[in-house]
């Protein structure tokens, strides 16, 4: 199962960090909800992982799950959906008003106004 | 008294509610609210800088759950001076968007800058490190929504970038988590340090990772090199009173350094040896350097603000660096004015872009602007003050960090980075201010059209916002006036950073409820009241 856990976060991570490299605006963000369905399921083995263990007190039960990590999970799952609704309102509305969704360049939306964006420095 | 801790936080949360659902469709109400919660949370933080002062720590268990279990609140000297100087800030940068007419040019400009507040001074007052996480994501939020304020395609797409960017620091930010809940098996603060001393030096891999996660995602926040490229744009790009009030969200960024890295990992910390002077103080100067040649190399006003934030973060960041109770210090004395600088040079590039033939902000020659006299004299004193020359703040500042680098070894370095910049930047401000305020008169009065974004016409302005700068900069003379009584209070909030112990006793030995586990019959023995009050951690945490 450790493999199996491990693994998962690994190729979600791998494949997040794929797509956040790609140059358009829904593969980016499609690569951050990989990422954070990643960090999800690290979040619930950083509370080790068990088997048939509940988190809350039950009778007759002497071994519990970590019940911290879920209610992390719980949370981060949250804001992570808001998060990505907020970007995905956003992202159409800048695709919408510039008819063009590339992330990375930003000269043709005002031509000859700012050379050097995107990079930085 | 403990109960006024959590009050800067609470009121801007609840009234942001009450502007979005009563005062809606009411400007006049919006702005009264706006104004009015943000002068009492000012008074109440005043309040609290009095009762921190003598050095006392105040914690408020929320639910009056104990520590390592419940979220708590912590106000010693460090936390409540930023919340004094984000809320000191909020009020002439809300009478400036208020007086330029910005809060209307969109919809829920009052609603999404209290809520910033309530993230801003969250993140500053928790002692927890998920609540942190908590609190960052509701400033992010709110400022995705500031960012974007009034539209245009321009700001839209550097939002996305903005966003996006932001996105990968808060999940960066959950795998830093992770890794210190599965090593440390706690996220309070206070805990985590008592932990860590406790870990031993073998296996301690993991906690080292976690460390350089956190010191990842706070550069992040503070934008430090090469985690800078989101603030260029987004700086120059947003509204201009969200861009001043930005101005303390990449401070977030240094006290959260601060913080964790005196409490939780202190320096003398076997564990994370190495963190500071092998990656941080390269990394603070590269920004430093970065910041102030991009001053000199931009080609807007606007750009050109934005990288003298950078450059300033870096001389924060090399002060933090070097990591002595004097470097501390300074950073501090120079986080407190380079905020102030940097939201008034933010609102006076707006000035000038209003007022400025076609808001033009390059360095195309313009016709002279109306009451530029005026205009010029707050922008000669917002950047001698940004670059650090004297008589203003940023000059002691600057002393300040020079004199507390001596005792770093790597101390010609410092010296030569922060001085070769300064030139460098003094060089960037004059020729800005040649060109857009002297240079005025040189050129023909035609006027350019084009280049003005949707919804930015420029509007008639009253005397308010530049009531709002001069607050802004008479703050700065005051500071400077004053630096004497403030570098002592900076001198005790350094040395409280450096004895931690205070700090973790009193966050970790304040007794709160704890539940009994009051089963039918006595199954379970061991750790069930632990078991039952992490179980209610869940719902604060979740909340």
């Amino acid at each position: 199962m450790e493999l199996l856990v491990a693994s998962a976060v690994g190729i979600l991570t791998a494949a997040g960090i794929y797509l956040i490299l790609r140059k358009r605006t829904f593969p980016v963000i499609l690569g951050t909800a990989f990422i954070s369905y990643a960090v999800n399921v690290f979040l619930f083995a950083s509370g080790r992982l068990a088997i048939n263990q509940p988190p809350v007190l039950q009778k007759d039960v002497t071994l519990y799950s970590d019940p911290l990590p879920q209610a992390l999970v719980l949370t981060a799952i949250v804001i992570a959906f808001g998060m990505t609704a907020v970007v995905v309102m956003i992202g159409v509305g800048a695709y919408l008003s510039s008819q063009d969704d590339h992330i990375d360049d930003l000269d043709e939306v005002q031509p000859g106004a700012q050379k050097e964006e995107g990079a930085g420095s | 008294m403990s109960h006024w801790v959590i009050a800067p936080v609470l009121l801007p949360g609840m009234m942001a509610a009450i502007i979005i659902l009563i005062a809606r469709y009411h400007p006049v109400l919006q702005r009264t609210f706006s104004l009015a919660t943000v002068s009492l949370c000012l008074a109440i933080a005043l309040g609290l800088l009095v009762a921190v002062a003598d050095g006392s720590i105040f914690l408020y268990q929320l639910g009056n759950w104990a520590a390592p279990f419940g979220i708590v609140l912590v106000a010693d000297r460090l936390s409540v001076l930023f919340v004094v100087l984000t809320l000191f800030l909020s009020i002439p940068v809300l009478l400036y968007a208020i007086g330029s007419g910005w809060d209307m040019r969109g919809r829920h400009f009052h609603a999404l800058f209290q809520f910033q507040i309530m993230g801003i001074l969250g993140a500053f007052l928790t002692g927890d490190a998920f609540n942190l996480f908590v609190f960052f994501e509701i400033l992010l939020l709110a400022s995705y929504g500031l960012m974007i304020h009034s539209g245009g395609a321009r700001r839209l797409r550097v939002g996305v970038q903005y966003v996006v960017f932001n996105l990968l620091g808060s999940t960066l930010f959950l795998f830093a988590l992770g890794t210190i809940y599965a090593e440390l098996g706690t996220l309070n603060i206070a805990d985590i340090a008592a932990r860590v001393a406790d870990a031993p030096l073998e296996n301690s891999g993991g906690v080292r990772v976690a460390a350089v996660l956190l010191l990842l995602v706070f550069g992040i926040k503070a934008a430090i090199l090469p985690l800078h490229f989101w603030l260029p744009a987004t700086y120059s790009t947003a509204p201009a009173p969200v861009a001043a009030l930005f101005a303390i969200m990449t401070k977030v960024g240094a006290y959260s350094i601060i913080r964790f890295y005196t409490i939780a990992f202190p320096p003398d910390l076997e564990i994370t040896q190495g963190l500071f002077d092998t990656w941080l103080l390269p990394g603070a100067l590269i920004t430093l350097a970065v910041g102030m040649i991009g001053v000199l190399g931009a080609k807007r006003l606007d750009r050109m603000v934005a990288f003298a934030v950078i450059g300033s973060m870096g001389m924060l960041m090399t002060s933090v660096s070097v990591f002595t109770p004097e470097g501390i210090a300074a950073a501090l004395f120079y986080a407190m004015h380079s905020t102030l600088a940097t939201a008034a040079l933010f609102l006076l590039v707006d000035v000038v872009k209003t007022r400025r033939a076609g808001g033009d902000l390059t360095w195309a020659p313009a016709p002279p602007m109306i009451g530029g006299a005026l205009v010029a004299g707050m922008f000669f004193a917002a950047a001698i003050a940004m670059a650090g020359l004297p008589p203003l703040s940023g000059f002691v500042g600057k002393v300040l960090i020079l004199d507390a680098a001596l005792a770093d070894p790597r101390v010609a370095w410092v010296w030569a980075v922060i001085l070769s910049s300064s030139l460098i930047a003094v060089i960037g401000f004059s020729r800005a201010g040649s060109v857009i305020f002297w240079k005025a008169h040189a050129s023909l009065p035609e006027t350019k059209t084009g280049d003005i974004q949707s919804g930015e016409q420029p509007a008639p302005q009253g005397a308010l916002p530049l009531v709002a700068i001069g607050t802004l900069l008479s703050a700065i003379v005051l500071v400077t006036v004053f630096a004497g009584p403030i570098n002592r209070y900076l001198n005790a909030t350094a040395a409280q950073l450096f004895a931690p112990e205070p700090y973790i006793s009193i966050v970790l030995d304040t007794p709160g409820k704890v539940i009994e586990y009051k089963g039918k019959d006595d199954a379970g023995e061991k750790g069930e009241s632990a078991d039952a009050s992490s179980d209610h951690t869940e719902e604060d945490h979740g909340s």
